[in-house]
């Protein structure tokens, strides 16, 4: 093992946490503060891909598609809270899981009707095509710096929001106790459905990054739904900070896990071994810590102060 | 789950006699997530043989069924059960996925219906659970592989980095390419498949790239294979680590490649069993009509799910539309007397193909799509390496 490899490896690992915080920070406030399950955030995700590859390939520019298609995806995740979530959250969690999974399938096979079973590829820029060299033969796609920096950005706009604005405020208030912040004449409903539409926007963007690597895909936020949650109970329902620093351990985790466990099983097992069992052991490993947090601290690595 | 019934045509219908009974072809195939892009180009195909067959196998009405199996063992055997029990179909086709059609034999094979897979091939149905009521219009997984390996050897490649999908056919592949390949493996990666696939390959790429490895070997079909295209150019690798690759690059592919101009796959060289400009009248008929029809090149999923049904066809006219002799259906479909779209066609004592391998190369054809064409035959009449095993009952 080199150390060009583990820089490498670390950046795709954080890559994959930035995203998957992306994704479990909306999860995390509609669960944290609304108490909703929202099981389609993934679908959010997938959405904010194909508007913005259709935008791409229409307007020929990756960038201005991704600026447009935030506040789109914004709009849906508004709609998705009028419509679907208000009328259920006197409901238990129960009909929260069954109406959100009945939207996913809408969505997916209202994709499918729309875009086609094929997906959709996102042409990029030249200038985001090519790779940056870090130092010697470390070179790293630019595309991939360019996610880890407005991941980051991303996140630092969330901090600053939710620890220095008005809103903020209230989002931090209605997470403790909601009942209070309406019976101080806050309008709950539309706090909500910001929350709602943030999160949305936030998984878009989630999505958009992805999709240039990826491609825009049916089904593509029904894996990555799964591991949010990893994420927001490894972090903590509710809170923002666990969710970033359970998304990038879990990411690094996952990734460091794909490139080296065969390595490290080879020390103390057959070669044939080690080559069979990495790859099931790696797919594991993120539900292994999940499964230690739960059992030796169920509220979550960083829970949100007192409810 | 969608039911479509392809006899629908106005003529056929009217020129039925009331009293036949139709003969049933189930189809499963991906219809939803990523992977039903395969499906599509498969149900496309199907929808077009039959449309060249009229609807008719000889006097029979044909009437095909289509399932989905959505990208999973457990559903793929649910809509096999249904089409077997509910449906009562003569014929169960189709099986774009290893895992789906090792799940889903035994529901036909016990019902003694005939079972064809249109693209699966695992090792095992070619060997030890191999049947006389399975046929196959594809290859064994590990025929085109194999194929990609000899390659290696007359390029000079000295060590080779082994990427797949964890599943049955990604690890057929990889067995394929490990047995003709001389040089040194000098690494393998399996990832995570099914309906949440992994779809990032940067740590395995950076991996690859690590191992000093003189070629890459990837395996990834349906949308993967896009995918994986796209981030291998990202990574620059195209002159350090040459790709080789079996069922990514293709027809499914190419089109979205192009679209997003990755210019790199152009000129990259696969190996298959058939390609859209093989020469014979089949072929160009199946070629041009799809094309028509459908707005692009169809992919060897569309071919096999094509020769899939002719085979049918050409056995149910055999034995004039009488299902009821086994046997006799049996032989009929083991001469395989159809229009092939591969130019022959033959069985061997397994009851997989015997048949030509050619390498391919990427290139842009007359009208400025990317397609490929055949540079050389890499194997004549290949028999696949578990025939041996099959000890058929």
């Amino acid at each position: 093992m080199d150390t060009s490899l583990l820089v490498i490896q670390t950046l795709n690992g954080l890559q994959l946490g930035l995203l998957l915080f992306l994704v479990a920070s909306g999860l995390t406030l509609v669960f944290g503060i609304l108490d909703f399950v929202n099981l389609a955030h993934g679908s959010l995700y997938m959405l904010g891909a194909f508007f913005c590859a259709t935008l791409t390939i229409w307007l020929g520019s990756f960038i201005l598609a991704l600026l447009i298609s935030l506040p789109i995806t914004a709009l849906v995740g508004y709609l998705v809270e009028r419509f679907v979530a208000r009328p259920l959250y006197t409901r238990d969690h129960l009909d929260h899981v069954l109406a959100t999974f009945g939207l996913i399938l809408v969505i997916d096979t209202l994709t499918h009707m729309i875009w086609g079973p094929e997906g959709l590829a996102v042409p990029l820029p030249d200038w985001l095509r090519g790779q940056v060299t870090l130092w010697g033969d470390t070179v790293v796609p630019t595309f991939r710096l360019m996610i880890i920096g407005a991941g980051l950005a991303a996140a630092g706009g969330l901090f600053w929001l939710v620890n220095h604005t008005r809103l903020g405020m209230l989002i931090r208030a209605g997470a403790s106790n909601r009942t209070m912040v309406s019976a101080l004449g806050i309008d709950i409903e539309m706090l909500f459905g910001l929350v709602f539409a943030l999160g949305a926007a936030l998984a878009g963007l989630a999505g958009m990054l992805i999709a240039p690597i990826t491609e825009a895909n049916i089904g593509m936020g029904n894996g990555i739904i799964i591991t949010a949650f990893v994420v927001i109970i490894v972090g903590g329902i509710g809170s923002i900070k666990g969710a970033f620093i359970a998304a990038l351990l879990i990411g690094l985790i996952d990734t460091l896990g794909r490139s080296f466990l065969d390595d490290i099983f080879t020390l103390f097992m057959s070669p044939t071994a080690a080559e069979n069992s990495a790859p099931a052991i790696s797919a594991m490993l993120i539900y292994i810590i999940m499964a230690c947090v739960l059992a030796f601290r169920p509220q979550g690595l960083f829970p949100p102060k007192v409810r | 789950m969608r039911k479509v019934t392809s006899l629908a045509l106005a003529a056929s219908l009217l020129s039925t006699s009331a009293f036949a009974e139709p003969v049933k072809i189930g189809f499963v195939t991906t219809l939803t997530t990523g992977a039903a892009v395969i499906g599509q180009d498969m149900t496309n195909a199907v929808d077009l043989a039959m449309e060249h067959l009229g609807g008719k196998a000889g006097d029979t009405e044909l009437e095909v069924i289509y399932a989905d199996d959505g990208f999973a063992p457990e559903t793929g055997k649910q809509a096999t059960d249904k089409l077997v029990k509910q449906d009562d179909v003569d014929f169960v086709a189709g099986y774009i996925w290893s895992h789906v059609l090792l799940a889903s034999r035994k529901s036909v094979l016990d019902a003694d219906k005939i079972l064809i897979s249109a693209n699966a091939g695992p090792s095992q149905m070619a060997g030890k659970l191999c049947d006389k009521n399975f046929f196959s219009t594809s290859w064994q997984n590990d025929q085109t592989p194999m194929a990609m390996g000899d390659v290696l050897n007359s390029q000079g490649v000295k060590s080779l980095y082994l990427m797949a999908p964890n599943y049955a056919a990604g690890k057929d592949m990889t067995a394929g390419v490990e047995r003709t390949f001389k040089g040194e493996i000098a690494g393998k990666d399996l990832t995570k498949w099914g309906a949440d696939a992994q779809l990032d390959f940067s740590a395995e790429l950076a991996k690859a790239k690590a191992s000093g490895a003189d070629g890459l070997f990837v395996f990834y079909p349906g949308a993967a294979g896009g995918a994986f295209i796209k981030q291998y150019q990202q990574a620059g690798l195209k002159d350090t680590l040459p790709l080789y690759s079996v069922f990514t690059v293709d027809a499914i592919s190419l089109p979205k490649l192009q679209q997003a101009g990755f210019t790199d796959v152009l000129g990259s060289k696969v190996t298959q069993q058939w390609d859209p400009s093989l020469d014979n009248e089949a072929n160009k008929k199946f070629v041009t009509d799809f094309k028509a029809k459908y707005g692009h090149y169809p992919s060897y999923y569309g071919a096999q799910s094509y020769d899939a049904i002719m085979l049918i066809a050409s056995a149910v006219e055999k034995v004039g539309g009488d299902l009821s002799d086994k046997d006799a259906l049996r032989a009929a479909l083991k001469e395989a007397e159809f229009d092939s779209v591969r130019g022959k066609f033959k069985f061997g004592t397994n009851n997989m193909p015997v048949e030509d391998f050619f390498l391919r190369e990427v290139v842009e054809d007359e009208d400025g799509v990317w397609t490929t064409k055949v540079v050389e035959t890499v194997y004549t009449d290949h028999v696949d390496s578990y025939a041996a095993d099959c000890k058929m009952n």
